[in-house]
């Protein structure tokens, strides 16, 4: 690790104008922030903390929508979604280990928008917004490809919202070693519609599978699913866990299993 | 009544105290007054020429005590081999030098080129990122059969070419083998991978080098499973310190699985600075150092052809292999793929005639070296793979093909040089079915089916040699080290003891065991005796550990000082009660003497051997103290019978271990939960190397798996509750205890069984699959399964998982 200057703002205001030093960067966790210092892979000028910012922090539901502070942990989001979003309390659940889990956040998360990363998946297919310091991104327009998103340089991802579906769940299939997904599909089913979002299979990041959110809207069952073809593997991640054409197969399976178990 | 203490019972290991409450002694918790640290500049590309290296700006740096490069060492030798093996033609292997920092070129990721030491870690971290090595690069050689076509670009400019040697064993049976296999009703032929481990010991690897200006005396602190090797290895041939001036201290040390035998360059570095610098030097490797640093294990590919005659039995086997030697030959290297793995071709099989080929290739790659198993793994794998294979062409049950085959009279004289003396594999193999429950596996299957997964049972029987072995034997074999163990018991003046044994624990439990071996002797309690190990100053030369060789061979060493130290205590304590020696007995800590109530107490006796007062001073010295050093007369043999039950998603190729069963014959056994514990471990390794463990390198030699991002480990929830048998016992016929060892049984012959549990499933599923390469991971599963359904229906022979016929073991998903 190269030596760097430290800052844990406690408000988003004085945050953004920590995050205003040069070559300063937001810290959420830290969960992959932290191994890449330590690599000396990243060498930062500045560590702006989020992690004392109390208005980043906590879940609430507001009708069908639920808010998420930035700064939250999967932990938190674990234990405080049980009753009323089983399906994402689910999916921060099985986000990496229990140290992993009270440190990572999902701010950090969906800022970082690792292609094989859980909470993109479950904020594109919740039908989430992304709440920052200065204006609300919806989902779709917010991850923009393996590790793009919207976000402008200094600005923090302050809170995501979602949608609560009718009926959801995430079906993830484990990379052997890093235990992130290889491939792991969201689906949500909301009254007016079906959507699918799938993570660790494209070299685009996170995607929708339209044809099969088409199919689902229709007919809310793992046969609909079963009847679509193969989506196609070319833009997928090859490498030595798996081949395009897998990672491609898998989509269709997870999203089967995750309708079956929805 | 059941004992509570000495050979057969289980006291809890007593070093797991310090170890589980951070009390242990490592050699990164060593931290020397005036200790200066060391970073290593390694190379980030496979093979490249090194024009030169650019200093100044590092050296300007702060803290920055002085850089060091190739030319500081010269007069310094290079890291030696310790085995040299001769070729089919007479000739001695190739043996390239192995300089201590890169001289010339660079030769694999992760090549030392460079060592800045300065004051902090921090400094030498920032410094080495100055360091400006200027490297043209070269084309890698990966492929192991391209590395040895004509033309092929080399490794070693200086040698005639990548091939190591070319080995043959036995040669006179070569011509009858090629024979055999002609004229058989039925041959069996695969080709298989045996896949490259990265060993992961949890304590990466550390030395601290200090250096006395008053005495002229070196110590080396260092992470090894065996101090008195290095010693010797670094003394004599790299750094010429004569040994009476240096000290290896091996202390705590967190897990070695082999890879913590071999001499290393950071410990001769370490050593030499300590002496240049006049100050301590500490080298600490980080996790990202030890993927591309420390040696590596297996990497072979491998062609097996298996004769049968009419009635099934085995007739002969072929074999050719071409094993990964890496950049450079480590320290045993060329041992393991020869006569750690020839030797074992016959494995537990009466077939009359064997013919194995080893051709050793240089690559730009990380050495390959022992891990555990070394050799025997391997030679397991392809055996019992291929007689599954085998016996799904013929149609039989693969039990059936082994019982029909089994040895079954010992002492049995191999075709493979080796004479087993003692075994009975149709007992393990009885057991092994009683504890697996096979009788009611066609029911869980059934159970299976119904939820959509494919069920399948594997099996895999092994024999192994241990106890590795007779001096005389392996110095034949080629050896540069004799390899005996060595032992001191010394008694003190009130009773107690300290045993100071050559072999090495780095997670084995010697502390516990060796202490119930003499407990048990004398009739003491086993917190009277210290055992003491892991430093050339306190200890006999030992050879150190490995290849399960601990309580055969070093184990037989502290009973033969034992017996030594009775015998005398029975001379005084014969004197103390005015009786004939030969009339004392030595029971539960007192001398008696045989027939009469006369008895005296070992404290007693020990006493008068310091306080000889009352003594017999014209016959014996005082004192109580000896040393053995044993030489074993053979390897020794634990055999054992493995069974692996699998549900195999067929939808995702993910395999699920629901099973997993061994049923061992370890001759006697000292402390049988230390034993079920090497058990346990070994069967992680080796189902990690059957389903997810794989070192992989891309064409261009870089290491793609190196992180635990890429290099999947096994975890507890990965696996089932094994269950571990090792009530059948034939013991070792050899040595004093009947011991054979157990620490290397677990993965050696796991990886067989998973991948036959594997196949079996698939088979029963419809999926006409004979064969796929390790890891069985998901992706794999799945493609072979694909290819078999395309296969399916164009009456095409059953489908190969993916092609293994090219010289890379490597770089397929």
């Amino acid at each position: 690790m190269y030596d760097f200057d430290y800052d844990r703002p406690g408000t988003i205001q004085d945050a953004v104008a920590s995050l205003k030093a040069e070559e300063a960067i937001a810290f959420s966790g830290g969960q992959t922030l932290m191994p890449t210092m330590k690599q000396r892979l990243a060498m930062p000028s500045k560590v702006v903390s989020l992690m004392g910012i109390e208005e980043m922090k906590g879940v609430r539901l507001e009708g069908s929508e639920v808010w998420i502070g930035g700064a939250t942990t999967h932990a938190t989001v674990q234990r405080e979604l049980a009753e009323s979003y089983p399906a994402m309390a689910s999916l921060a659940g099985r986000i990496g280990d229990p140290s992993v889990r009270s440190r990572g956040t999902i701010g950090g998360s969906v800022a970082n928008n690792d292609p094989s990363a859980c909470y993109p998946a479950g904020t594109l297919a919740s039908r989430g917004v992304i709440v920052t310091d200065r204006r609300e991104v919806p989902a779709d327009e917010f991850f923009q490809g393996m590790f793009m998103t919207a976000l402008e340089e200094g600005e923090i991802v302050t809170a995501v919202k979602m949608q609560v579906p009718e009926r959801a769940h995430y079906a993830k299939f484990i990379q052997p070693a890093s235990r992130f997904p290889l491939t792991a599909v969201f689906v949500a089913k909301f009254a007016d519609g079906v959507r699918v979002a799938v993570t660790g299979a494209s070299e685009m990041g996170v995607f929708r599978w339209h044809e099969a959110e088409e199919a689902l809207s229709s007919s809310f069952d793992a046969g609909a699913v079963e009847a679509l073809a193969t989506p196609d593997g070319t833009d997928m991640i090859s490498d030595l866990h798996g081949s395009g054409a897998y990672r491609a197969h898998l989509v269709k399976v997870m999203t089967k299993r995750a309708v079956a178990a929805a | 009544m059941p004992k509570d203490g000495g050979i057969g019972t289980s006291p809890k290991r007593r070093e797991d105290i310090r170890f589980l409450s951070g009390t242990g002694r490592y050699t990164d918790d060593i931290n020397l007054h005036g200790q200066a640290h060391a970073v290593f500049v390694r190379s980030d590309v496979a093979h490249g020429r090194l024009n030169g290296i650019d200093t100044e700006a590092a050296a300007a740096m702060p803290g920055v005590i002085r850089v060091f490069t190739a030319r500081d060492f010269e007069g310094c030798g290079g890291v030696p081999c310790g085995w040299q093996i001769t070729s089919r033609d007479g000739s001695v292997m190739q043996e390239p030098k192995h300089p201590i920092l890169a001289e010339g070129k660079v030769r694999h990721v992760g090549d030392p080129i460079a060592v800045v030491v300065a004051e902090t870690l921090a400094q030498a971290r920032d410094a080495a990122e100055a360091v400006m090595p200027d490297i043209e690069e070269l084309p890698a050689v990966v492929d192991m059969k391209a590395a040895v076509a004509e033309g092929s670009e080399k490794v070693h400019d200086d040698l005639t070419s990548n091939l190591c040697y070319d080995w043959g064993l036995v040669e006179d049976n070569r011509e009858a083998v090629d024979r055999a296999i002609k004229d058989a009703a039925h041959v069996t032929t695969l080709e298989l991978v045996n896949n490259r481990m990265v060993a992961n010991p949890m304590e990466p690897r550390v030395a601290v080098g200090d250096y006395a200006a008053h005495s002229d005396e070196s110590t080396l602190y260092t992470t090894s499973q065996n101090p008195h090797v290095i010693r010797l290895l670094m003394g004599a041939f790299v750094l010429n310190i004569p040994e009476h001036k240096l000290r290896v201290v091996a202390p705590d040390v967190g897990g070695g699985f082999g890879t913590k035998i071999f001499h290393y360059a950071e410990e001769a570095f370490c050593t030499f600075a300590a002496r240049a610098l006049k100050r301590p030097v500490k080298w600490t490797s980080t996790r990202s150092e030890a993927f591309m640093s420390d040696a590596h294990g297996r990497d072979h590919v491998t062609k097996i052809e298996l004769a049968l005659d009419a009635e099934n039995n085995f007739t002969a086997l072929r074999t050719e292999t071409y094993a990964n030697m890496g950049a450079y030959l480590s320290t045993f290297a060329p041992s393991v793929p020869t006569w750690l793995h020839g030797t074992l071709m016959a494995g537990n099989y009466k077939t009359p005639l064997v013919y194995v080929n080893v051709k050793a290739v240089f690559t730009n790659t990380v050495p390959v070296d022992a891990y555990r198993g070394a050799g025997r793994p391997e030679a397991t794998y392809q055996l019992e793979r291929i007689v599954d294979k085998a016996a799904r062409e013929l149609g039989v049950s693969p039990i059936e093909l082994r019982r029909q085959n089994f040895i079954t009279e010992f002492p049995y004289q191999t075709p493979v040089a080796v004479e087993y003396d003692t075994g009975d594999y149709h007992a393990t193999m009885d057991k092994l079915l009683e504890i697996t429950d096979h009788a009611g596996f066609e029911a869980r299957a059934e159970e299976s089916k119904r939820n959509g997964k494919l069920r399948g049972f594997g099996i895999a029987h092994y024999i192994e040699a241990c106890g590795i072995a007779p001096s005389n034997l392996v110095g034949q074999l080629g050896a540069r080290a004799g390899l005996y163990e060595s032992a001191t018991v010394r008694v003190n003046a009130t009773g107690s003891l300290s045993v100071m044994t050559g072999s090495h624990s780095h997670g084995q439990g010697h502390e516990t065991t060796f202490a119930q071996v003499v407990a048990e002797m004398i009739g003491i309690d086993a917190d009277q005796i210290d055992i003491v190990h892991g430093d050339t100053a306190r200890t006999p030369m030992g050879m150190g550990t490995y290849g399960s060789r601990s309580i055969a061979v070093g184990g037989s060493a502290v009973v033969r000082a034992a017996e030594k130290v009775i015998n005398k205590a029975k001379k005084i304590a014969a004197h103390l009660m005015e009786a004939s020696e030969g009339d004392i007995e030595l029971k539960d800590g007192q001398f008696t003497v045989a027939g009469t109530d006369k008895s005296v107490a070992w404290g007693d006796v020990t006493l008068a051997a310091y306080v000889p007062h009352n003594y017999p001073l014209e016959e014996i010295e005082p004192g109580l103290e000896e040393t053995a050093f044993y030489d074993p007369a053979n390897f020794t043999y634990p055999s054992g019978g493995y069974g692996c039950e699998v549900e195999v998603d067929p939808e995702t190729g993910h395999v699920e271990v629901l099973g997993f069963a061994a049923a061992d014959d370890f001759g006697n056994v000292v402390n049988p939960m230390i034993v079920e514990g090497q058990v346990h471990g070994g069967l992680a390794q080796g189902i990690g190397q059957a389903l997810w463990e794989n070192c992989v390198y891309d064409a261009d030699g870089q290491l793609l798996s190196a992180s635990y991002m890429d290099y999947a480990m096994p975890r507890s929830t990965d696996l089932p509750m094994f269950k571990v048998d090792h009530s059948c016992v034939t013991p070792c016929t050899h040595n004093p205890l009947g011991v054979k060892g157990c620490g290397e049984a677990g993965a050696i012959g796991s990886p067989p069984a998973v991948v036959n549990a594997v196949l079996d499933a698939l088979n029963r599923g419809g999926h006409a699959v004979d064969h796929i390469d390790m890891p069985l991971s998901p992706a794999r599963v799945w493609a072979a399964m694909e290819a078999a359904r395309a296969n399916m229906g164009a009456a095409q022979p059953a489908a190969r998982a993916q092609e293994t016929a090219g010289g890379r073991s490597v770089g397929t998903p």
